[in-house]
């Protein structure tokens, strides 16, 4: 008979550290806070996954590249990953680390409060200036707002804030 | 409790099935239509608007077609794609054409017709959705509250663009004045639950019709107030009312064009 290792929960989010958003790979899916609930039982692994905006195009491939990265461990038979809305995810689920990672990418982390006219402001991605313009609130992807900072002089994006105040 | 680990009346499903193929309905076209202007919005800057704010649209008919599906309707994509228009339930305002002529031709679109659209339907949708977060239906609340925080950039958007349109010239005030007109003309099924009604509004699932028509009146009315204009009254003309499956030609049109690839191979995997 075939005898399987147990499967550590900690090694399966270690995994999925290195899982990255497609679209920006110097983040991982657990930086952008949309792992919610990872579940062993026996050898059989279940990933609860938040999307981040609805219409993402990227959720498909993240729930792929999830499943075969975790296949990955000798001691994983089966995968299964689920999109849950609720809880539901929101910009502040993004960690420490995820705010570093998005820097490097070019991208300013989301900020931490808006204003009370819906208004919001970020420094700049790259020299961290406050003296930036909002380009556009719409950018490249659903998460994302084009800024041009006036300092250095660059265009930069942001991710943008979501929660359930708005 | 969770209405998913109990056994739904008959009559609660059928309620929560209308509901969620009007809503859905309303998205997929709303997206359709905004998915035409793509390289044609009037700057680059809205064209990255324009596109995002309809991939985000699409992206809640997804969800609540997803809720039919779970519901064991069909498979979500099929709903999308393979239903014909008399089986749609959109308000007919979301099947109107952007204007005259052909996307692949000379597309002579109206861009106030698309902001006065974009922003009366995005203020609804606002309205009901925040009625849909204490839905009865968990799922649904579920996807209310995510559809929310995406929303918002939606309507600042469009309220941004109204405003300043009709803070414009001559020209942009009586263009906007004539799309008011327009839209209105069609608004009276965006706030009806049709033959639906009393199924819908018994069930707790969203707010009765007369409620949220209120409230809509209400969330635009300092708009128009700071604009020095009168909130635009609704038509009372009879309409066809698109949640009984009245539409116009342009809906048979719209699904012709948007199902052509689907239908081309309807097994292939994307």
């Amino acid at each position: 008979m075939e005898a399987f290792l147990e499967i550590s929960p900690r090694h399966v989010y270690e995994v999925l550290e290195g899982v990255q958003d497609p679209e920006i790979d110097s983040i991982s899916i657990i930086d952008l806070g949309m792992v919610s609930e990872v579940t062993t039982e026996e050898n059989n692994v279940k990933i609860v996954l938040l999307p981040t905006f609805l219409g993402c195009p990227a959720l498909d491939i993240i729930k792929m590249n999830t499943i075969n990265a975790v296949k990955e461990l000798p001691e994983v038979k089966d995968v299964q990953v689920e999109f849950v809305l609720h809880p539901p995810w929101t910009s502040d689920r993004i960690t420490e680390q995820g705010h570093v990672n998005l820097r490097k990418f070019g991208i300013a982390p989301p900020p931490k409060r808006m204003e009370a006219d819906g208004t919001w402001h970020i420094d700049c991605a790259y020299c961290g200036s406050a003296y930036v313009t909002m380009d556009n609130i719409f950018g490249p992807t659903a998460c994302r707002s084009i800024l041009y900072c006036k300092s250095c002089k660059n265009v930069f994006e942001a991710m943008k804030p979501v929660s359930t105040l708005m | 409790m969770n209405e998913n680990e109990t056994v739904m009346s008959q009559e609660y499903k059928d309620a929560i099935t209308s509901l969620l193929f009007q809503l859905a309905d309303d998205d997929f076209l709303y997206a359709y239509r905004g998915s035409e202007w793509l390289g044609l919005a009037p700057h680059i800057e809205e064209d990255v608007a324009s596109s995002s704010i309809s991939q985000d649209s699409m992206g809640h008919a997804a969800m609540f077609y997803k809720l039919l599906e779970d519901l064991g309707i069909g498979n979500a994509d099929e709903l999308a794609h393979s239903r014909p228009a008399l089986d749609r339930k959109n308000s007919v305002l979301m099947e109107r054409v952007n204007g005259e002529g052909y996307y692949m031709e000379t597309p002579l679109y109206d861009w106030a017709y698309q902001v006065v659209r974009s922003y009366f339907y995005t203020q609804a949708k606002k309205i009901k959705i925040d009625s849909l977060c204490e839905s009865s239906y968990s799922p649904l609340a579920d996807t209310a509250v995510k559809v929310k925080m995406e929303l918002y950039y939606h309507r600042l958007h469009w309220e941004t663009w109204f405003k300043q349109l009709l803070s414009s010239t001559d020209v942009a005030k009586k263009k906007m004045d004539e799309a008011i007109k327009k839209v209105m003309d069609d608004f009276n099924d965006v706030f009806s639950y049709g033959n639906e009604k009393l199924l819908i509004e018994k069930s707790r699932l969203i707010s009765s019709e007369e409620i949220l028509r209120d409230k809509w009146k209400a969330s635009i009315e300092p708009v128009f107030t700071a604009l020095q204009m009168e909130v635009p009254k609704l038509s009372d003309k009879p309409t066809k009312n698109g949640r009984n499956g009245e539409h116009t030609q342009d809906l048979e049109e719209a699904i012709r064009t948007l199902s052509e690839v689907y239908k081309f191979d309807p097994i292939a995997t994307w």
